[in-house]
């Protein structure tokens, strides 16, 4: 065997080796974030590191198991994998489990099974697949397709619902990017993140209009502001532009402003109707709209507090005293970033976000040496889903992004989030190691 | 088109998330004081509270148990600054170098959390270190509670406390390292009643430990139950009496109520203070106690088997008159071929054979009760019919098996029945000749001292019984415990039993009974002596007996180990007991000194280690 063919030979020992330590060290800290000096047993399966070591098992083995899995099948079952996690995602609502008000859950005992989870994996090979078999995305049709693929799961996810979940989806517009997606639409989208929060932020707001005394709402000040700018533009392009080019700004400006007032409208009444109430409160204090310590802030307060208490080196592992006890909201899961922060300092959280960069700039590296489009896709979509991870969960818990429930990979409590990071990881080194020998 | 370059897009968010990421980290965590102080003004403690573990009366009301308070100092190493560690450890007198072992384990252990640097300080002790606390900054003192035991009497029968071991915190969650836990006697057998239930609390604190008030409205607390009290049947002055009079001997003192089972008195000797178990001498007392060769910590009530000897004839009575192989004239000559006996005039009479303990008298009783000749064909199967028949009945007076009483690890004897005898010698193997010592109580027949404290109350009642317990109520001084309510009957006519009484007068009352000395003016005391033969040395001696005869009180069973005939030392000692309890006055004070002063096992003690005294508070 030659070692082009050699797969094993061929294996990305720094990838490997980073999901190995993320794999541990997430263990660790959920060791210690359920820790109960009181009763003190590694494989307490009544605890929640005790079914995390169970799940970390089950994780190993099928990484092991997809390692032995050859390339071009991953790209064969890539539509079958993608129906079947569709088939779950529908079955889960109908027979699933409904825990804290998302009907998420297969039961297994006292395991479970969360089939959203899967959803990234899925789609990201789906999406790969699709997209490995155009020249580049630039085509009106590839783009309804696909969106179609990434929006498909996203909306039964919502149906559940379970906002944060879906939302990690958005990962893949980079990934439709970096294939030739316009930059307008990733700056549109940009623009329209803008437009909406600015909407939000003055929506609670009222403004006298000028003159008179009739107040005028938030959003319709904003409409008013725009109206302003756009008349002001109308009168720059009319005096200072050549007439060749004056009718197409023209209608620019129209659409524009047309545009906008729709879409702050929608924002409004996506906010107002579509939106459940926790999810408005939650949008309203990160945007600092409601200032409450105990209540609506509480949760970022909280983890603030604690990975602040850690100060520059920690309190020590197992010594942490805010993350027992539910002094912190969803210790384990969402938040179990303040554990590290509490125990192990801004060394502790340094490293890991320093960790989960380098992961994703190697992942980056990898897709760049790929000759196999269907890999270099692939990793991309691995790196873009790890970093929307990174930058919501770590966000949130600093107070940098709103309150967003989805997991830290590796590091959040949860049996279906590690298995989904580990087939996501396992299927790019396998593919990965066959980079000198398959063209694709 | 290529957009090769558009990979950048993504490198340079990663890079760009990841600086202001790491950069707000150090924000938070290490240039920001407001977090750490919110974290200080805002910390949560677990606060646990020990209910106070409940106390033991005597049946006046009386405390045998109670508890005293003691202070852990605690060490938080964090906290700890400018440490005069000489002085430190001459406060609290502790070598120099074993308070730095200390304070590294602490340190070793957690630097937040407390630990223990110096255990169990009395209260005194504790006031005149905690004026010098506040310069020891990060040292502070805990109080807790330990036993104390005001009488010092019945440490068998009460048990102690002792730190659970690590297969106990393993089997049941409630317990946790470092937690106490009854051990023997009734501490033991009521743990849960006694401790009570553990409660948690979840405060909010500052930076000085203060308490700022409670997590979340208390959603997460639980309260705390307060141990429950025993009120026992035992009465104090009677218990501390017999462990007098049973000093410097080994035996034990097991007295009833015959009316109600309640033990009156649970005495086994040596004994022991029980104060020498208690904090921080525990460890060392208990070593000593267990490696002395006079095992005071053995319970001898309870766990010593003995065969009953002449003590057993009067149940062979019971069984052959309720059987109807004899009647209460028939007549056996002292035929000492049979077996061994002393002289006397020929029992005539059931009354006369208890009264003059005529071993071939009971040799043809038993003889009676096992060949009945229910089976013609086969001496072997027909020992083994009437044998059975006999077992049956024996067993209802409560020989044989396990008595029911509240305290642990106690044995049952043994009572010899076909099914002990095919074992032993083989199915159709053994006949009457085999098993007759078994009719004047020697052989493989055994039996417990509160077996024979019971006997003598069935006896006393004619042929009934309770249950004998130590608590008669367990929480409120009325609440009855109601398994103990639950009446048994033998299996033997209660108008047999007079005649066993009789017997019993005589034994005491009358010229040439071996009793004589269990005699007192005014009660009429009913007994019967025993010898319990003892392979090793010399016999031990038994007295049962029950007063007074018209209306019975009390129910006793005294054993003398070594000591020859029951009457000389164990009647006595009875007699002392009873007339205390009856009538609350000791009329024999010369008796009572002798029975202190005389001294059966001076030559063991010889070479005994003595128990570290413990420091009194
Ligand atoms: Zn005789």
């Amino acid at each position: 065997m030659s070692a082009r063919e050699n797969v094993a030979a061929n294996l990305d020992r720094p990838l490997l080796v980073m999901y190995l330590v993320l794999l541990f060290a997430g263990w660790a800290n959920i060791y210690s974030a359920a820790y109960d000096p009181d009763h003190a047993g590694i494989f307490d399966l009544d605890k929640e590191y005790g079914k995390q070591a169970v799940w970390m098992a089950i994780s190993l083995t099928l990484g092991s198991a997809i390692l032995l899995v050859r390339g071009h099948l991953f790209r064969d079952w890539a539509n079958g994998i993608y129906a079947v996690v569709i088939a779950l995602l529908a079955l889960v609502l109908l027979i699933g489990k409904e825990v804290n008000g998302a009907k998420a859950w297969f039961g297994v005992g006292s395991f479970g099974i969360q089939p959203a989870e899967f959803a990234k994996y899925a789609t990201a090979l789906a999406l790969t697949r699709y997209l490995s078999g155009l020249k580049a995305l630039i085509d009106f049709r590839s783009r309804v397709i696909s969106t179609a693929i990434i929006l498909f799961p996203v909306a039964l996810i919502m149906l559940q619902p379970d906002t944060g979940t879906a939302l990690v989806s958005g990962a893949f517009i980079l990934v439709l990017y970096r294939e030739g997606l316009s930059g307008n639409v990733l700056l549109l989208a940009i623009l329209a993140a803008f437009l909406s929060i600015l909407s939000l932020i003055l929506k609670e707001s009222s403004f006298d209009l000028p003159f008179t005394d009739r107040p005028l709402s938030g959003p319709l000040f904003l409409l008013m502001v725009i109206g302003l700018i756009a008349a002001l533009a109308w009168l720059v392009v009319r005096n200072m532009v050549i007439k060749r080019l004056r009718k197409r700004l023209y209608g620019y400006i129209v659409v524009g402003v047309v545009s906008s007032a729709v879409f702050i409208g929608g924002v409004d009444y996506a906010f107002e109707k579509v939106l459940a109430q926790h999810q408005r409160d939650r949008i309203l204090v990160m945007l600092g709209q409601m200032e409450d310590p105990q209540g609506l802030g509480y949760n970022v307060k909280q983890s603030q507090t604690a990975i602040g208490s850690g100060g520059f080196s920690g309190k020590g592992y197992l010594d942490g005293t805010l993350t027992k006890f539910k002094y912190v909201p969803m210790q384990s899961t969402d938040f179990i970033f303040c554990t590290v922060g509490e125990e192990w300092g801004f060394l502790g959280t340094a490293a890991v976000v320093i960790l989960f960069t380098v992961l994703i700039l190697r992942i980056i590296q990898i897709s760049d040496r790929q000759r196999s489009r269907f890999t270099r896709i692939y990793a991309y979509c691995v790196a873009s889903i790890f970093f929307l991870h990174l930058m919501i969960n770590v966000g949130m818990t600093i107070g940098l992004a709103p309150v967003i429930g989805i997991p830290l990979p590796f590091f959040s409590y949860g049996g279906s989030s590690m298995i989904g990071f580990t087939l996501l990881l396992g299927t790019l080194i396998r593919l990965d190691a066959e980079r000198l020998s398959q063209l694709r | 088109m290529n957009f090769e370059g558009r990979k950048y897009v993504l490198i340079a968010a990663v890079l760009a998330i990841a600086l202001i990421f790491v950069l707000r980290l150090f924000w938070i965590q290490v240039v920001d004081d407001q977090w750490k102080a919110s974290a200080a003004s805002m910390a949560e403690r677990k606060i646990t509270d020990y209910p106070a573990r409940g106390f033991i009366y005597d049946r006046k009301g009386r405390l045998l148990v109670a508890n005293t308070p003691v202070y852990d100092l605690m060490v938080v190493p964090r906290e700890v600054k400018d440490f005069d560690t000489a002085a430190f450890a001459a406060l609290i007198s502790v070598p120099v170098e074993e308070l730095k072992l200390r304070m590294t384990a602490a340190r070793k252990y957690s630097i937040h959390k407390p630990s223990v640097i110096e255990k169990q300080i009395t209260a005194e002790q504790f006031a005149a270190i905690s004026v010098h606390l506040h310069s020891y900054a990060g040292v502070y003192g805990q109080s807790r509670t330990l036993r104390t035991y005001p009488p010092r009497v019945g440490g068998h029968m009460l048990g102690y406390l002792s730190e659970v071991d690590a297969r106990k915190v393993a089997a049941d969650p409630y317990y946790k390292a470092g937690d106490v836990i009854g051990v023997g006697g009734l501490e033991q057998y009521y743990e849960e009643q006694l401790r009570g239930r553990r409660g948690v609390r979840y405060v909010l604190v500052d930076v000085h430990n203060n308490i700022k008030g409670s997590f979340k409205e208390g959603r997460y607390d639980t309260l705390a139950v307060e141990g429950k009290d025993l009120h026992t049947g035992i009465d104090l002055d009677m218990q501390r009496l017999g462990e007098q009079l049973m000093q410097h001997k080994k035996g034990s003192i097991v007295a009833l109520d015959p009316k109600t089972g309640e033990v009156l008195c649970l005495v086994s000797s040596p004994a022991y203070d029980p104060e020498l178990l208690v904090g921080r001498v525990r460890n060392t007392n208990y070593g000593i106690l267990q490696r002395d060769s006079i095992k005071p910590l053995f319970d001898r009530a309870l766990q010593a088997q003995y065969p009953p000897g002449s003590i057993f004839k009067l149940v062979q009575s019971l069984v052959a008159l309720d059987e109807g192989v004899i009647n209460v004239n028939t007549s056996f000559a002292c035929n000492k071929s049979l077996v061994g006996c002393h002289n006397h005039p020929t029992a005539t009479s059931i009354e006369q054979a208890i009264q003059f303990s005529c071993n071939p008298y009971f040799y043809h009783v038993f003889d009676r009760i096992v060949e009945r000749k229910l089976d013609k064909k086969s001496r072997f199967r027909d020992a083994a019919l009437g044998l059975g028949e006999w077992e049956h009945r024996v067993r209802s007076f409560g020989l044989g098996e396990k008595p029911k009483i509240d305290l642990p690890s106690l044995k049952g004897g043994n009572i010899p029945g076909p099914a002990y005898y095919n074992r032993k010698y083989g199915e159709g193997r053994w006949a009457f000749s085999t098993i007759y010592s078994v009719s004047i109580g020697q052989g493989e027949v055994l039996t417990v001292p509160i077996q024979m404290a019971n006997l003598a109350a069935i006896f006393a009642n004619k042929g009934w019984y309770y249950d004998p317990h130590v608590v008669r109520a367990v929480g409120h001084p009325d609440s009855v415990q109601a398994r103990y309510r639950e009446k048994h009957i033998v299996e033997a006519a209660p108008q047999w039993f007079d005649h066993i009484q009789e017997g019993m007068r005589r034994v005491v009352a009358e010229a040439g009974g071996t009793a004589r000395r269990a005699r007192i003016e005014g009660i009429t005391v009913c007994g019967k002596t025993g010898t319990a033969e003892n392979p090793h040395g010399e016999d031990h001696a038994v007295f049962v007996c029950f007063a007074p005869m018209e209306d019975p009180q009390i129910a006793m069973a005294v054993y003398v180990e070594n000591s020859g005939a029951g009457g000389r030392w164990a009647a006595p000692i009875a007699s002392v007991l009873i007339e205390q309890y009856l009538t609350d006055t000791i009329t024999r004070p010369e008796v009572v000194k002798e029975l202190i002063e005389t001294d059966l096992i001076a030559k063991e003690k010889f070479f005994r280690k003595k128990p570290k005294k413990p420091r009194r508070r």
